[in-house]
């Protein structure tokens, strides 16, 4: 492990921690611009996981200990997954611990745990929001596996790095796979961070919620950890899908040099996507829970589209 | 990737998207959607011809792109309208079997086609031999719609696509059938077509309605 | 040459002059002259050909050998008989207040436009043509199954429609995959959808293709000749059409879908060297047989009972032509001729019986031979001479098809003769009480026309007890060229 290896992979974590909440930050302006709206400032997930950060934990009486060690385990499988996700270099040395499907795993892992916190104190709407929140994940999974397989079909390794590495170094094409593949994944990116039209993220109805009801009982310092985690989310879908469809700028191999390059690449390539998320959010309506099937059904048909036709026809 | 040619990138970009039209037609609810949906599958079938006569320097191609653009794009889904506003036809369409299970049976069956047709894409020498599969995926799709489809039109809108398919397959993989044959399918396509659209008059008329429902009392023994 | 151009030339005249002139009273009238003017040039285009051999005329679009010519020598016969019979059938039909006088217009020329596309099927050498015809012949034929705007003839031709129209689609695909065979022999072009190109050929064109493409083929053009499983259509298509309709239904239509089948079969033999063809023209026609048999038992509608019978014939000539050599063929063919006749001269008599009783059920009718003795003794003579009585022609045909299936085939025997027996059984207690005792007959407004009935038993009783030499010979030449 080189030391340029080893500085880009702190770097990258560093970027995404600090990042995340300015990517949430940034959506939100663009969603209140697009809607004519005034947004709070672009800085204000900031001021608030502060805030958070800075009062005293309420915990219900009957929580058990899971209940208090789920918002940690939800962030380090976050902060896990940044090291995994090529978003500054391709020469990560974390990456050797986790490939594409095991990357799929850490997100499960992270679900399956706020899920658990949520039925953990028992109130009712804990129990809703866990329901729909494993309903939506059990079909956007599939999904988000099939399009992370033609990607490791086209460049053929599952280890993200080599996927990035091969994308990267093709000439320009049309590819239909990898087209299909994209709208499918922009389809599972919207379902799993919670975004409209699979679940409004302001909203302030309980029956309507999906992720929101799973973090009602938790306040303080659990409370900032589990909004920065899902910060990171919305980051971590937005570096894997730039990685993967537009992995131009990204520093490859021991070119450490170059990571000072990407990091700007990047920033300009997450402010296209989070303007682009505020515009799909903006133009479309929430859809009825019993809808979702349907739209992560077509999800899943389109990624496995991409994959038999990436198949077939070799592109 | 390099050597494939320009000309076959876009053929397979419209290959692709024949198949995509196929199941969102499958999984389309309102008919309207599913006409417009038909004509766009007509457009990228004589695309894909177009480019196939440009690329292989085959002219007599451009005289079934225009026959296909001609009857596939504007006659048949002008007819269709016309059936549907003189009808006053503005239902959803019921399935009979729910949209994201005949979505996975779908994908079965585009697994199965794409398997059939590696042998026989193997012995063809065009250039565009590869998109056989995706024809032959068409075509099982389209039947999929018209089993599961309770309404008249739609189950028509099926075999119609049906049609479409096989002559992606046609062209795929033998560069079209002889002229006059192809004329021959688009006469009967044209006067089928004609016929359906009479005959959905007489179900009207007898039915007041064009579930097929009404169409299933003959039984074996009767 | 001329009388190819008559062949094909008569029937569009006559459907364009009928569509003219269909709503005048003189219409059948003109239907019968067109359809014996259309025989007189089969005749002459027969003569021609067993004098002078296979002809291919017209650019090598036109291909006429003695396995079609007798088959366009017997279209043109049925359809003229059918025609004779529709003009007091249809008079008596539109006194009755059933028929108005705008669709007997579009009976009659649809029925002839129907004619010539059975006779543009038989006669082309362009496999891609054949396929055009055999769908217009569905297209021509749907409006008229729903000829009586009855809820069950409305969804009778739905079925039909949607059905044929699958499986000739199927029929198309396989037509795709034989062009695709041949091109890579014959080069691109039209030259490489004709049959008798193909037949040269046969040997060098790729096998697993062509397997793939049989199947396709006999699935599809299966469909049209009524095969089991893709059966469906046929009875609801046979019972609510018009009795004319579904004499040629029966008669013609079969016939030309079963041809072009045997025709794709003699190709895939060439090209297949293991008996894969055969196989599947057996087992489809002997599931026909033994299904429709078992059918025959629960059926109520006169019309069905002989709808039913038609899909067991098929099923035994399919099963000939797929056991092959020249008994076999020769015997098929036969079967074909003599089914055709007897099956029409059937509905003939049926389709008065309906009329005298004003049901198409079987328990509503009775006692025919009390009121008209003809008609009923017409019917029995019909029902037993289908059923494989001698002397009549089925029972020769059927005879040959057995001992050759004892001989090269010993375990479809016992299906073959439980079937026939089963069929056998239904039919006569079904038919028998139709036709002796009260009666529940009425009197018709019109004489019947029972002269073709009697006719074609008549044939069919020669054919039974001598073929006559210029036949047989003919029947061997075609069988020896279906292999």
């Amino acid at each position: 492990m080189t030391l340029g290896a080893f500085i880009s992979q702190l770097l990258q974590v560093a970027i995404a921690l600090a990042l995340a909440p300015l990517l949430v930050g940034w959506v939100n302006q663009c969603r209140a611009w697009l809607q004519n709206k005034s947004a709070p400032s672009l800085f204000m997930p900031y001021r608030t996981i502060r805030k958070l950060f800075m009062k005293d934990a309420v915990v219900a009486e009957n929580a058990s200990p899971m209940f208090r060690l789920s918002p940690y385990v939800v962030f380090g499988a976050m902060c896990c997954a940044a090291a995994i996700v090529p978003s500054l270099a391709t020469d990560l040395p974390f990456a050797s611990a986790a490939d594409a499907i095991a990357l799929v795993g850490l997100f499960a892992l992270a679900r399956m745990f706020i899920a658990l916190a949520a039925m953990d104190i028992g109130t009712a709407f804990g129990s809703l929001g866990a329901r729909r929140e494993m309903f939506i994940g059990f079909l956007a999974e599939p999904a988000l596996l099939m399009v992370l397989f033609t990607a490791s079909l086209i460049s053929g390794s599952t280890s993200l790095p080599t996927i990035v590495e091969a994308l990267a170094r093709r000439e320009f094409a049309i590819y239909p796979s990898l087209a299909f593949a994209g709208v499918a994944f922009t389809m599972v990116s919207l379902a799993e961070n919670a975004r409209i039209p699979v679940d409004n993220p302001a909203t302030h109805l309980e029956l309507t919620m999906i992720h929101e009801a799973m973090v009602l009982e938790y306040s303080a310092r659990h409370l900032a950890l589990i909004e920065w985690a899902s910060a990171l989310k919305l980051f971590n879908y937005s570096c894997i899908g730039i990685a993967i469809f537009f992995p131009f700028g990204i520093a490859q191999g021991g070119d450490w040099a170059g990571v000072l390059g990407a990091a700007p690449a990047l920033i300009a390539k997450l402010a296209i996507g989070g303007f682009g998320l505020a515009l799909i959010e903006t133009l479309s309506a929430k859809m009825r829970i019993f809808r979702a099937p349907e739209f992560l059904g077509t999800a899943f048909l389109l990624a496995v589209l991409a994959m038999l036709v990436n198949l077939l026809l070799g592109t | 990737m390099s050597g494939v040619p320009f000309y076959a990138q876009i053929i397979n970009l419209m290959a692709a998207l024949l198949l995509l039209l196929a199941f969102a037609m499958l999984a389309q609810r309102r008919v309207l959607s599913l006409i417009d949906l038909f004509a766009l599958q007509g457009l990228a079938l004589a695309i894909s011809t177009a480019v196939v006569a440009w690329g292989t320097h085959q002219p007599h191609l451009y005289g079934s792109t225009a026959l296909t653009l001609l009857l596939k794009v504007i006659v048949l889904p002008w007819i269709l309208h016309r059936l549907i506003r003189r009808l006053d036809v503005r239902w959803d369409v019921e399935g009979l079997i729910n949209i994201p299970i005949t979505m996975l049976i779908g994908i079965v069956l585009v697994v199965f086609s794409f398997n059939l047709a590696v042998p026989i894409s193997q012995l063809a020498s065009t250039v565009t031999r590869s998109t056989l599969g995706i024809a032959m995926a068409c075509v099982m799709l389209s039947f999929l719609m018209m089993i599961t489809r309770r309404k008249a039109i739609p189950q028509v809108i099926g075999f119609l696509s049906m049609e479409n398919g096989l002559f992606f397959a046609a062209t795929s993989a033998t560069y079209g059938m002889p002229m006059v044959v192809e004329l021959g399918i688009a006469l009967d396509v044209l006067v089928g077509m004609l016929i359906l659209g009479v005959f959905f008059f007489q179900i009207r008329e007898q039915f007041d309605s064009l579930d097929l429902k009404h169409l299933e009392k003959l039984k074996e023994h009767q | 040459m001329i009388e190819l151009v008559g062949v094909l030339a008569i029937p569009v005249i006559g459907a364009v002059v009928l569509a003219v002139l269909g709503a005048r009273s003189h219409a059948p009238a003109v239907n019968v002259v067109a359809s014996g003017l259309t025989f007189v040039a089969a005749m002459a285009l027969t003569v021609r050909v067993i004098a002078e051999g296979p002809i291919l005329v017209l650019d090598r679009q036109f291909f006429v050998d003695p396995f079609n010519v007798f088959l366009v020598a017997l279209t043109a016969f049925v359809g003229f008989t059918t025609a004779i019979f529709s003009r007091p059938y249809m008079r008596i039909e539109e006194e009755r207040g059933k028929l108005t006088r705008p669709k007997l217009r579009l009976y009659h020329s649809m029925y002839q436009l129907f004619l010539f596309t059975m006779l543009l099927a038989l006669l082309t050498n362009n496999m891609g043509i054949l396929w055009v015809a055999m769908e217009a012949a569905t297209l021509t034929t749907v409006l008229l199954v729903s000829l009586y705007r009855t809820p069950a003839s409305l969804e009778a031709a739905w079925k039909y429609f949607i059905l044929c129209g699958v499986g000739i689609a199927q029929a198309l695909f396989g037509t795709i995959l034989l062009y695709f065979a041949a091109e890579r022999v014959l080069g691109a072009g039209g030259g490489a959808l004709l049959w008798t190109e193909l037949n040269a050929v046969k040997a060098q064109l790729e096998p697993t293709v062509l397997s793939l493409a049989f199947v396709f083929l006999l699935v599809g053009y299966g469909t049209k000749t009524g095969l089991v499983p893709l059966h469906n259509w046929l009875p609801d298509a046979h019972a609510e059409g018009p009795t004319p309709v579904s004499a040629v239904l029966s008669g013609l239509l079969l016939n030309v879908a079963l041809y072009a089948v045997v025709r794709s079969k003699v190709l895939v033999e060439g090209a297949v060297h293991t008996s894969f063809a055969r196989e599947l023209m057996m087992g489809f026609g002997l599931l026909s047989v033994v299904i429709a048999a078992f059918l025959l038992s629960r059926q109520k509608d006169l019309k069905r009972l002989f709808a039913y019978s038609s899909i067991e014939h098929m099923g035994i000539v399919t099963f000939a032509f797929g056991m092959g050599g020249p008994i076999a063929n020769f015997a098929g063919l036969l079967h074909m001729t003599v089914h055709s006749l007897t099956k029409s001269a059937i509905f003939y008599a049926v389709g008065h019986a309906t009329q005298k009783t004003e049901t198409q059920l079987i328990e509503g009718i009775r006692g025919l031979v009390t009121r008209s003795p003809m008609m009923g003794w017409g019917l029995m003579l019909g029902t037993l001479a289908i059923l494989g009585l001698p002397p009549f022609g089925v029972f020769a045909s059927e005879f040959l098809i057995l001992i050759t299936a004892m001989r090269e085939q010993p375990w479809a025997t016992p299906f073959l003769l439980t079937a026939l027996g089963v069929a056998f059984a239904a039919v006569v207690s079904r038919v028998q009480p139709m036709v002796f005792g009260e009666t529940t007959a009425k009197r018709l407004p019109h004489r019947p026309a029972m002269i073709p009935v009697y006719a074609h038993l008549a044939i069919v009783l020669m054919l039974g007890l001598w073929i006559p030499p210029y036949l047989a010979d003919w029947y061997r030449q075609a069988a020896r060229l279906i292999g």
